[in-house]
């Protein structure tokens, strides 16, 4: 449901700074959401200037360098730092986006760097996604049939039946277009959100699984479904090029479809 | 103390299980004739309201008494009437939507949804009503 002031203990206030080492040409400031559960205080805004000579190329570059050699105590989930695991999602510069995908010379003026918006803080940029992964178990995404594989082989789909997977496959549960979506930050309790509604339509557009219609029955709801309203931030934020709302549109169709 | 980066309640605060919270009721099995029915009546109000508009503007300067015949005969009389239950199914049910949304209060959200429907049913009624004394 909508709320659109914050409470007290989650106004923002400035934190500390720190400065460049002296002789940096190229410096950059990166002002970054950091908020400790321990301290009992609101979270803040510190900022840290980095030498970009001295730097990788991306955001996630700059973080992993604040926290080797500036301030050990920033916390960031980060993995693979190529754009697969999904770990390093977080809203820089006003767009949620991955660290390492996202070049530090695309951020015009300071790189501003908070956690996914709308979800419950860990700390510092670590956003809780309990409630996400629930809803994704929830649309029991993996192969459902009733029809045994062949004792020789594997399941054999046609080039197009597999195509059908192209665009949802590459989707690798970072939950940027979920927590991007306003629709989730006003009814996420019970609306499933695009990156799990996209994983939803992956399995109902699989021409092997067999429970298609069991899966349209679980998503037949006004708040689970159709609290999509096309607003589209999901597809303009995704960092791998995907479009969630034309997976949600699809299923909307079937929908319609299986009613005649 | 938990806290969000937009200040929604601490979902800590329950011990029940995330799957089973999400679980919840499970799914009401409806949503879908609502939907096609908010893109069934747009689609159907595209054309009814250009004619409507056209006619107005091309109606205009027109006496009571040749208002009275316009809206009299059969086809003006019947297209209103469409126009008219249309209208007021397709405002309800986006209204409908937009309460659901934002609505804070699961009490708020059933008297707003119900007022929508009344109003808009008597208004549409009212409407109707006008156009029938005079047609029929």
């Amino acid at each position: 449901m909508a709320t659109f002031t914050l409470p007290k203990n989650s106004t923002i206030t400035e934190g500390k700074r720190h400065g460049a080492p002296s002789g940096a040409k190229n410096v950059k400031a990166f002002r970054i959401y950091r908020w400790d559960p321990d301290s009992g205080e609101n979270p803040r805004t510190d900022t840290y200037e980095i030498d970009l000579d001295k730097c990788g190329p991306m955001v996630l570059d700059a973080l992993i360098k604040i926290k080797n050699e500036v301030d050990s105590t920033l916390t960031f989930r980060r993995s693979c730092r190529e754009g697969i695991c999904g770990s390093c999602s977080m809203n820089i510069d006003g767009l949620n986006t991955l660290a390492c995908l996202k070049p530090i010379e695309d951020v015009k003026g300071d790189v501003k760097i908070s956690p996914l918006p709308h979800m419950p803080v860990v700390k510092d940029l670590v956003p809780d996604l309990s409630q996400i992964y629930a809803q994704l178990r929830s649309v029991e995404p993996w192969l459902k049939s009733d029809t045994p594989p062949p004792p020789d082989a594997e399941r054999l789909q046609s080039k197009d039946e597999r195509a059908k997977l192209d665009g949802l496959w590459e989707c690798i549960l970072c939950f940027c277009c979920t927590t991007a979506c306003p629709s989730y930050w006003w009814n996420g309790d019970r609306y499933l959100g695009p990156a799990v509604l996209l994983q939803a339509y992956r399995w109902i557009a699989d021409s092997r699984d067999e429970a298609q219609g069991e899966r349209l029955d679980a998503l037949e709801d006004p708040f689970k479904l159709y609290r999509c309203h096309t607003i589209m931030n999901c597809a303009r934020t995704c960092p791998k090029g995907l479009n969630p709302a034309q997976a949600i549109g699809e299923i909307k169709q079937l929908l319609a479809a299986r009613h005649g | 103390m938990s806290h969000t980066t937009s200040g929604q309640a601490p979902r800590q605060a329950q011990l029940r299980s995330p799957l089973g919270r999400v679980r919840g009721m499970g799914s009401a099995k409806s949503g879908a004739h609502h939907w096609w029915m908010q893109r069934v009546t747009s689609i159907a109000l595209l054309p009814l309201t250009i004619w409507f508009v056209l006619s107005l503007a091309t109606n205009a300067g027109m006496t009571h008494g040749e208002v009275l015949l316009w809206i009299g005969s059969p086809l003006n009389a019947v297209l209103l009437l469409a126009l008219i239950g249309l209208t007021f199914h397709h405002t309800a049910s986006g209204l409908q939507v937009i309460i659901e949304d934002y609505a804070n209060s699961e009490w708020v959200k059933i008297a707003s949804i119900l007022a929508v429907k009344a109003v808009c049913w008597l208004l549409g009624i009212a409407a109707a009503l006008a156009v029938l004394r005079i047609a029929v």
